[in-house]
């Protein structure tokens, strides 16, 4: 009777294993398989009308009826755009975050109330920072401009970005922290020259996951950064986005314009991905210094 | 025997929360010797080492009564100047924690935010402090590699090397072997018996052979307090309080 109970729990223990690794590899694949999905469709329908001149010409009249012309408005304004915002963004976020990490490590309350105000602000969906970005223009009588969008899509990703970092600093470990400050480092000190040091990959990564949101996003610009077919040359000028390309274009009736909505799509896709290569070919030059 | 005072500690007495850690903690550190904090895990050997250099304000809810002299300063003093006390004292950790950076610079890192800057000036500085931890062979040709690449006997000795290169009075050394190999661990305290000739070293250990080996003085805590304190001899070779006895015999369980 025991020997029975005893093989019956052996057969338990290993099929819980077999389920755990079933469900391990459904999931990986099912994301795979999304992600694949989604890249293959839009190259499918995009790859057919990207040419050198869609992303070397702003439109031409009629471009949007199926006429000459291309998107470097969208393109030139998104990178503007997205740079600006992640840039502003870093300002602030990063002092932010290491306040958060070094200043404030014996008051666990206070960083867990900010933390938990920046998990909400990073709830709000980006059409309402986009309204809350227009009341203020209004309010200030600003029109639609880069300005505008870089300020509210910089509102928009601050709270990704600060949450992200502080996830990565949070692991620093504390034995590292003790060393710095016992050898006479001052608080900012330990911040720069070590924290960071020691983050610098992570940080990257927070930052390109804001970098990410702010190009890709549509809703936070459609009131603030509007659009043009020009390529501005100033901030107070509107901007076209690549999100809003993708938007106006797919929903046209022309079958030539919707298929280029899907060539706009990838690079939008492609400039991420360079950026992403780019960034961590940087950031693993640091990476062999972490101490684990 | 013990000549001058290097740290007085005058009824210190540590909370975290509402736990009592450090009871009453009375004790004068002598100069130049090396003093070993000796008992079991959790006695509260580590935050009394740590007090020592203020680490225990990174960590929320403590609270510190009493006062700690180094010389004439009050350590504990809200007003002290944190860094310039704590340049005064090397740490050596439990596990080394090299910074996330060369091996060079893991030296020059306390130079540097002293402001010395001339590279000649920083490069015999790095020779001379590997040279005191006899790791200069050894790392030589490979001073910009990161330091993270060194075997774990070498980071802690680089620790040292770090810790004494802010040229300071007291070095704290919290269970600096107890990560280890022998080999390692022997050259750490042959160090020690050596460094304790120009510093004043504190040393917390719970490896009752290890104190044996390198004490000059010896603190022995149970519980939060200090059960007996004097010199090694009288320590080892006739223990007053029954607690120190068992522990020093070893039956201590």
């Amino acid at each position: 009777m025991k020997r029975k109970f005893k093989i019956n729990r052996q057969v338990l223990r290993k099929s819980e294993e077999i389920f755990y690794r079933v469900l391990m590899i459904l999931s990986t694949s099912i994301i795979i398989i999304a992600l694949l999905a989604i890249i293959i469709s839009i190259l499918v329908k995009g790859i057919p009308s990207l040419s050198w001149s869609m992303i070397s010409q702003t439109p031409k009249g009629g471009y949007y009826f199926g006429k000459e012309g291309g998107i470097l408005n969208a393109i030139i304004g998104s990178l503007y755009l997205s740079f600006g915002a992640t840039m502003l963004a870093l300002v602030f976020s990063l002092p932010l975050a290491l306040y958060m990490n070094i200043h404030k490590m014996k008051q666990k309350n206070v960083v867990n109330v900010i933390r938990f105000f920046l998990d909400l602000l990073w709830g709000i969906p980006s059409i309402v920072y986009g309204a809350f970005g227009f009341t203020i223009m209004v309010y200030f009588g600003l029109r639609t401009s880069l300005l505008a969008g870089i300020i509210t899509v910089t509102l928009f990703i601050i709270p990704i970005m600060v949450r992200s970092m502080d996830e990565v600093l949070k692991t620093v470990p504390k034995g590292l922290l003790e060393s710095a400050f016992s050898l006479g480092s001052t608080r900012s000190e330990t911040a720069f020259r070590v924290m960071l040091r020691q983050c610098i990959p992570g940080m990257i990564t927070a930052i390109l996951l804001a970098f990410g949101r702010a190009i890709g996003d549509a809703a936070a610009v459609l009131f603030t950064a509007g659009y043009t077919d020009y390529i501005p040359n100033s901030l107070s000028q509107p901007t076209a986005t690549l999100p809003l390309s993708v938007f106006f274009q797919l929903s046209s009736p022309i079958p030539e314009v919707q298929s280029r909505a899907y060539a706009s799509a990838v690079v939008l896709t492609a400039i991420v991905l360079i950026i992403s290569i780019a960034s961590r070919g940087f950031s693993s030059r640091y990476q062999k210094n972490r101490i684990k | 025997m013990i000549n001058g005072t290097k740290i007085n500690i005058e009824d210190l007495n540590l909370y975290i929360g509402k736990k009592h850690i450090l009871k009453d903690i009375n004790v004068k550190i002598p100069e130049k010797k090396l003093t070993v904090i000796l008992g079991p895990s959790g006695c509260g050997k580590t935050t009394l080492l740590k007090s020592l250099n203020r680490l225990t304000d990174l960590y929320p809810e403590v609270k510190t009564q009493g006062k700690i002299f180094n010389g004439t300063d009050d350590i504990l003093h809200p007003n002290t100047e944190i860094t310039e006390l704590r340049k005064k004292m090397g740490l050596l950790a439990q596990s080394p924690y090299p910074l996330p950076m060369s091996i060079y610079d893991n030296i020059t890192y306390g130079l540097r935010i002293s402001g010395r800057r001339k590279k000649r000036y920083l490069n015999k500085r790095v020779e001379y402090y590997l040279r005191q931890v006899s790791l200069w062979e050894e790392v030589k040709d490979r001073l910009k590699d990161p330091a993270s690449a060194l075997s774990i006997g070498q980071q802690q000795r680089l620790c040292l090397a770090r810790g004494l290169s802010v040229d300071p009075e007291i070095i704290l050394a919290d269970e600096p072997t107890s990560a280890l190999d022998p080999v390692s661990s022997r050259e750490i305290e042959e160090l020690f018996l050596k460094l304790k000739q120009r510093y004043t070293i504190v040393m917390v250990t719970h490896i009752l052979r290890q104190a044996r080996r390198v004490a000059d003085y010896v603190i022995f805590m149970y519980l939060g307090e200090i059960i007996e304190h004097g010199t090694a001899e009288q320590i080892f070779e006739h223990p007053q309080n029954p607690i120190t006895k068992s522990y020093i015999k070893g039956t201590y369980s």
